[in-house]
């Protein structure tokens, strides 16, 4: 996982690295929960430009992340998600409450659900 | 003509997480021979995985146990039977239905039957209570893409 701490808007961003099933959903969680509360960050970014394979077990990691950000009262964001990612969360109803952002060298130019 | 196969391979593997992308890859492929387009190629690999982490998961919870790949390729399809000796499922219909999920502590979406529904064009679950689980699925690979080769 690369981590990106930006101190200006206070965002975190995680890269994830691994291919997101039930056997490292489990790693990634407990990275992603170390780094959120380590920085308690406004804002979260998952960004997915890394992974080439995710089953419904990043479904129940994604929104377990979301509901530590929901506590902590920040925002959540996923961003560079491929096609077959995407499909996952289509079905799943997940972008309604965590939508996919476009980004580019680190700055929003839009968003796309 | 539809049980005359064209290849056939079976695969069994102990009920180890680690054996989750291992599964997969392998069926993927083993049906990459159908030339099939990207989609579909993802679309059996996430069924796969969906299946296999219920196994490991479910079906055998905290025990070790073995999985039972199938896999038969016809001309234009394959047929993936995926089986477990676990726990079983007291109630199909119920754990088909998307959100539903006896292991929500586990961080469990209850998405896996309806992505595998949705992802393969056919799928059939029969199980027996202390018995097992055996999970069959079908894709059809469209000949689009072969009549263009
Ligand atoms: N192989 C299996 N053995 C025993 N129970 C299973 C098996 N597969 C699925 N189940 C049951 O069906 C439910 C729904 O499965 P699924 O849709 O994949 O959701 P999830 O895995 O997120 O719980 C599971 O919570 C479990 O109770
Ligand atoms: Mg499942």
């Amino acid at each position: 996982m690369k981590v990106t701490y930006n101190e200006k808007d206070k965002s975190l961003t995680l890269q994830i690295t691994e291919e997101i099933d039930h056997h490292y959903a489990e790693k990634i969680r407990t990275r992603a929960d170390f780094e959120i509360q380590k920085y308690i960050p406004k804002k979260l970014i998952l960004d997915f430009s890394k992974v080439n394979f995710m089953d419904s077990a990043g479904i129940g990691m994604i929104l377990g992340r979301y509901k530590m950000m929901t506590m902590f009262g920040g925002s959540m964001n996923m961003t560079n998600v491929a096609p077959n990612v995407k499909k996952v969360f289509e079905m799943s109803g997940i972008l309604k409450i965590i939508p996919i952002i476009e980004e580019v060298g680190g700055t929003e130019i839009g968003k796309c659900i | 003509m539809e049980n005359v196969y064209e290849n056939k391979m079976t695969l069994e593997f102990l009920s180890k997480s680690s054996n989750e992308a291992f599964a997969r890859i392998t069926v993927a492929s083993f049906a990459s021979q159908l030339d099939p387009s990207i989609e579909e190629i993802s679309d059996i690999k996430t069924a796969v995985s969906e299946a296999v982490t219920n196994s490991i998961i479910h079906g055998y919870e905290d025990k070790t146990g073995i999985i039972k790949i199938e896999c038969i390729l016809f001309a234009n399809s394959i047929e993936i039977i995926i089986t477990d000796n676990g726990k079983g499922i007291e109630n199909i219909e119920k754990a088909k239905e998307p959100l539903y999920t006896t292991k929500p502590e586990l961080e469990r979406s209850g998405m896996g039957f309806t992505i595998m529904e949705n992802f393969m064009d056919s799928l059939k679950i029969e199980s027996v209570l202390g018995v097992g689980t055996k999970v069959t699925m079908k894709k059809v690979i469209k000949d689009l893409k072969k009549s263009n080769d």
